[in-house]
């Protein structure tokens, strides 16, 4: 029996597009012919009209609302005055409560505290022993789960010590300290607000909506022109960067505690305040603390990008690096932000896992009941206060401590002696051949078609406010004379997206049917994921230096998981039952997978795009670092200025596009799926 | 036990829908079922009235999707009925403040759930504690009071673990023992054994059964289970589509099914194992030889060995063991087989 003659299960059928196809196929054809055309000749035809609105926005209907910005936040800062106290002085408060806890926090974990100013400084209390932060983060992971883990901890932290990284660590550590225990109490409040009320939450939905589509860089700019260069600065952007996942964690959290509990609290006469704080979120308190994680991560996520504007530590560490091109340098403090990151993120993990253990025998002596905790502060006084005398327990011996930066360097340099022209060769294909076309052909479009093209493929595909909102964040984005950057913008992250599907997608289809792989690429995706997306970047110059090429690279690796995630997810949760089916109806199986599962884990794997683009369009935005001309560039170039409108408005017109591309991929989902009659 | 009403709820409406309140004025709180259907308006509670009375069991039973759980969380007011009024010990108790019913529910209310509603994160003990916990109760107090609930639903032994670590029988004695511990006169259940299997089931019925007669609660209990109703019940209320069918005791029901829908159920149960015998007797005559006497409360099922052994009539006795009928095995048998009474 040949492939073809195997006859069609209903769910086969399903799978192909319904009525009006024929039409959605001339629809498609016709916009991509007349864009195409259009992008090949636009500079003929503006030389052969001489109408120059054809290649730039009229500089007449310019928005400027670069300028206003600017004007509108000097004005806040310098002239703004509540009668008693000026806008200065607001902002000059709140970044007091955060160094106050900030600089103790610091004492203790590295500069020990002090009384005296400058010079004359003599130290009071010396900073926790090095031993003592080990035994502090080892007895937690005990705590939270076993051993096993405290001796993973353990480890990363004593890599810390030994490899030479431990005062930038150190550094980094009070950062996360500060700021995960802000955005997390603050996601949690919001997150409870919006439980509670329905309007809130409508009004908060767009803003962190926003939150998570502006790129970090574009509110750099406000906030160091608000408080200052320095660890304040970075902590309040770290903050805004890290706290909305808590938020909408909290809010799923707490709206899936089973209704009966909630009845169950009413019926024991608890009080709205009892309800919350004693049913509701003890209840959602494991998946609550997913979000905790989440907060940790981004973080860290964060410490790079942080130290553009006054975070110390690890981050400047590999910042200053990448500046220098010192390769050494550059990776092992990028490899020491990722040793921290995963034993935070395995500890905090633990701890949303942690199952209950029986309480103690309360009879017991304290040191019998929490062996653990005694334990742990008899080591972490006794090492802290020999610190006086012994200056080994203090700081990690220096003659002891090993670096990795040569090592990294020489292997680095071997690679580009051996594999230069390999790589090289690789290089100018993709160049040539992918990169240059989709360049030409994104960059040649007309500002006004690009914007009605927009608007017509959203419209077809979500309905005609979708179309209507698209084409006025392109007619934003046009008018704000952004068009080209905005352009190269997407052809890089088109290229991306393409780049990681075709890699990411057949790796998740062959984990979601084949155990071992699943548990192999899980593990590689795990640890991806958990490094910050900077970290990236690093490998990536050292092989191939600046330019869209390495953006590019860097965006594949850092939006390739969701992809493999996605895929792996929507073929393992097809019913089993559809699958059988097609195996008694005789598919051999490739017919399997094209015919049935692919076409049904179709939903799942437009979420994997819908990731993929999101991803590759934050990282993008990093790759400004390494000379890309786009959207990122400009945000870029507005830091270093410290102009908040120019940042501001290229940072929008990143989240526009970003947030059109989530709305049409979100339409495509929905249909499918509902074309599939999953819910 | 005594008849007077504890409960009493009239006209009870509840609705899911756009537009309720003109939607129910409109219809002079009384719309047809056309009326619904044609308003697209789900019906979930449709102006139920039932009166219950302190001391008695009273079993609201139904297929699921009939309303059930809704009507007790309007009972309970969990739920704001659309229309009605419900009376608590001749308190209006939809018109309570909200301070009002926390005290209400604090000392006068227990509630069993069908998926128990523990909380995962206390171990037994804080569980069955938590509602004096609520209350303030200091510490010692309310786990001495836990503790001897604990033992009273045979869970000693096991306060220390959590939630998870129990079965669903356990964890639903949990959840008795943490509805009982304030002494509430008033115990709602909804479907309190249907998410467990059926062995364990007859065990908490059996269980159910021996508390009650410890505690004497007024009970308000909800099952789909006919058999279930049948075996608890002093008085069922047979719900269908948010009306209710009939309200009767488990005899009544049997012997007398207001509708077909109630007499479906009823065909497939044992009669023996509901039919008393102060319903089969015949009027006491005064004169024997009798083989002995019985109370008039034992079914049929239970005493039916022992009337057939015997050679002459049974008398049967009142609940103050005063001969008020009299029983032969001919009667009894009757009923065994399903043979119409002569
Ligand atoms: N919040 C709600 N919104 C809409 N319909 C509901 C809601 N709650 C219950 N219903 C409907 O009311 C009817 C009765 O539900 P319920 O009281 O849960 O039934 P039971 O407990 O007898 O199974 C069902 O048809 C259900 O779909
Ligand atoms: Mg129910």
């Amino acid at each position: 029996m040949s492939d073809e003659t195997v006859n069609m299960t209903p769910v086969i059928e399903t799978g192909r597009p319904e009525k009006g196809s024929g039409g959605a196929w001339v629809f498609w054809t016709v916009l991509f012919a007349a864009t195409w055309a259009l992008s090949t000749w636009s500079f003929a035809l503006y030389k052969a009209l001489d109408a120059r609105w054809i290649i730039r926005f009229p500089a007449r209907f310019a928005l400027n609302l670069d300028t206003w910005i600017t004007d509108a936040v000097n004005w806040l800062v310098e002239d703004l005055s509540f009668g008693l106290f000026t806008f200065r002085d607001t902002t000059r408060f709140l970044a007091a409560i955060i160094e106050a806890p900030y600089d103790i926090v610091r004492a203790l974990l590295i500069d020990g505290f002090q009384s005296g100013q400058g010079q004359q400084a003599v130290e009071m209390f010396p900073p926790l022993s090095w031993l003592a932060v080990i035994a502090v983060m080892v007895a937690l992971a005990r705590y939270a789960r076993d051993w096993s883990l405290a001796a993973l901890v353990g480890g990363c932290f004593a890599y810390l010590a030994i490899f030479g990284q431990w005062e930038s660590a150190m550094i980094t550590l009070a950062s996360v300290l500060i700021a995960v225990p802000i955005g997390g109490v603050g996601g949690l409040l919001l997150g409870v607000a919006s439980y509670r009320s329905d309007r809130f939450e409508r009004a908060l939905r767009p803003v962190l909506d926003l939150m998570q589509t502006v790129p970090v860089f574009a509110y750099l700019v406000p906030i160091l022109v608000l408080f200052g260069f320095g660890p304040v600065a970075a902590l309040i952007a770290t903050v805004i960067y890290a706290m909305p996942p808590m938020v909408r964690n909290t809010t799923v959290a707490l709206q899936s505690v089973p209704e009966e509990v909630i009845e169950a609290g009413r019926m024991m006469g608890c009080g709205e305040r009892q309800l919350m704080w004693k049913v509701l979120i003890p209840t959602a308190l494991p998946s609550i603390m997913v979000g905790v994680n989440q907060v940790i991560m981004l973080t860290l996520n964060m410490v790079i990008i942080a130290s553009m504007i006054g975070a110390g530590g690890l981050g400047y560490d590999v910042l200053t690096a990448l500046r220098r091109l010192d390769i050494g340098g550059g990776i092992e403090a990028g490899v020491a932000i990722v040793v921290m990151a995963i034993a935070l993120d395995r500890l905090s993990q633990a701890f949303a896992e942690r199952r209950l253990r029986p309480l103690p025998d309360p009879s017991l002596p304290l040191h019998r009941r929490h062996p653990l905790a005694t334990g742990t502060l008899a080591v972490v006084v006794l090492t802290t206060l020999s610190g006086f005398f012994v200056d080994g327990l203090r700081t990690y011996p220096e003659a002891l401590t090993v670096t990795t930066g040569d090592f990294w360097a020489t292997g680095i340099e071997w690679i580009n002696v051996n594999f230069f022209d390999a790589i090289d060769a690789a290089k100018n294909l993709l160049l040539t051949w992918v990169m240059l076309p989709v360049k030409q052909f994104f960059s040649g479009i007309p500002w006004f078609w690009g914007i009605a093209v927009v608007g017509l493929a959203a419209g077809r595909l979500g309905g005609w406010k979708l179309g209507l909102m698209a084409a006025a964040m392109m007619a934003f984005i046009a008018a704000s004379g952004l068009w080209g950057k905005a352009m190269t913008t997407v052809y890089l992250t088109t290229v991306a997206v393409f780049l990681a599907s075709l890699i990411g997608i057949p790796l998740g289809i062959w984990a979601g049917q084949n155990a071992r792989a699943n548990s192999i690429l899980g593990a590689i995706i795990d640890t991806l994921q958990t490094l910050p997306s900077f970290v990236y970047l690093i490998p990536v110059v050292m092989l191939f230096r600046v330019g869209d090429f390495s953006a590019l690279i860097a965006m594949v690796l850092y939006a390739l998981a969701p992809a493999v995630r996605y895929a792996a997810h929507g073929i393992r949760s097809i019913d089993p039952e559809l699958i059988e089916a097609g195996r008694v109806s005789g598919c051999t199986r490739r017919q399997m997978l094209r015919r049935i599962r692919v076409p049904l884990a179709a939903p799942s794997l437009l979420l994997g795009l819908n990731q993929t683009i999101m991803l590759a369009l934050s990282m993008l935005v990093i790759t400004a670092l390494v000379g890309t001309r786009d959207l990122g560039q400009e945000v870029y170039i507005a830091l270093t200025k410290a102009n908040v409108g120019q940042g501001l408005v290229a940072g929008i017109s990143v989240a526009f596009i970003a947030i059109i591309a989530d709305r049409v991929v979100n339409a495509l989902a929905r249909s499918t799926r509902e074309r599939l009659g999953i819910k | 036990m005594s008849s007077e009403v504890l409960l009493d709820c009239k006209g009870v409406w509840k609705l899911y829908g756009a537009d309720l309140q003109t939607f129910l004025t409109r219809h002079a709180n009384a719309p047809s079922d056309q009326d619904l259907a044609d308003h697209n308006i789900i019906g979930a509670v449709r102006g139920v009235d039932v009166a219950i009375r302190k001391g008695e069991i009273f079993v609201i039973m139904g297929l699921s999707g009939s309303g059930k759980s809704t009507l007790v969380r309007c009972l309970s007011r969990l739920i704001e009925p659309n229309a009605g009024t419900i009376g608590y010990e001749g308190r209006d108790l939809l018109a309570m403040s909200d301070a009002e019913l926390i005290e209400v529910r604090r000392r006068k209310m227990g509630m069993v759930f069908q998926h128990f509603a523990l909380l995962p994160h206390l171990t037994v003990l804080q569980n069955v504690a938590f509602p004096l916990e609520v209350q303030g109760v200091d510490r010692k107090r309310r786990e001495t009071d836990a503790m001897r609930m604990i033992e009273t639903v045979g869970l000693s032994g096991r306060e220390g673990n959590y939630p998870r670590q129990l079965s669903g029988g356990q964890q639903q004695r949990v959840g008795i023992a943490r509805s009982l511990v304030t002494n509430p006169e008033l115990w709602f259940l909804d479907e309190p054994f249907s998410a467990l299997d059926p062995l364990i089931r007859r065990e908490m019925q059996d269980e159910f059964i021996r508390l009650q007669s410890m505690l004497r609660k007024t009970i308000v209990f909800i099952t789909h289970d006919f058999d279930e109703a049948i075996r608890l019940a002093d008085r069922i209320a047979v719900l269908k589509d948010g009306r209710i069918e009939q309200t009767a005791t488990p005899e009544e029901l049997m012997t007398n099914p207001a509708t077909p829908y109630v007499a479906e159920f009823t065909r497939h149960v044992d009669r023996a194992k509901v039919v008393r015998l102060q319903s089969i007797m015949t009027p006491f005559t005064g004169d024997g030889p009798w083989s002995g006497a019985l109370p008039g409360k034992l079914t049929v099922a239970e005493t039916v060995a022992q009337i057939d052994a015997g050679e002459h009539p049974f008398q049967v006795l009142d609940d103050a063991g005063k001969p008020v009928g009299m029983v032969s095995a001919r009667q009894a048998i009757d009923v065994m087989i399903g043979r119409p009474a002569q």
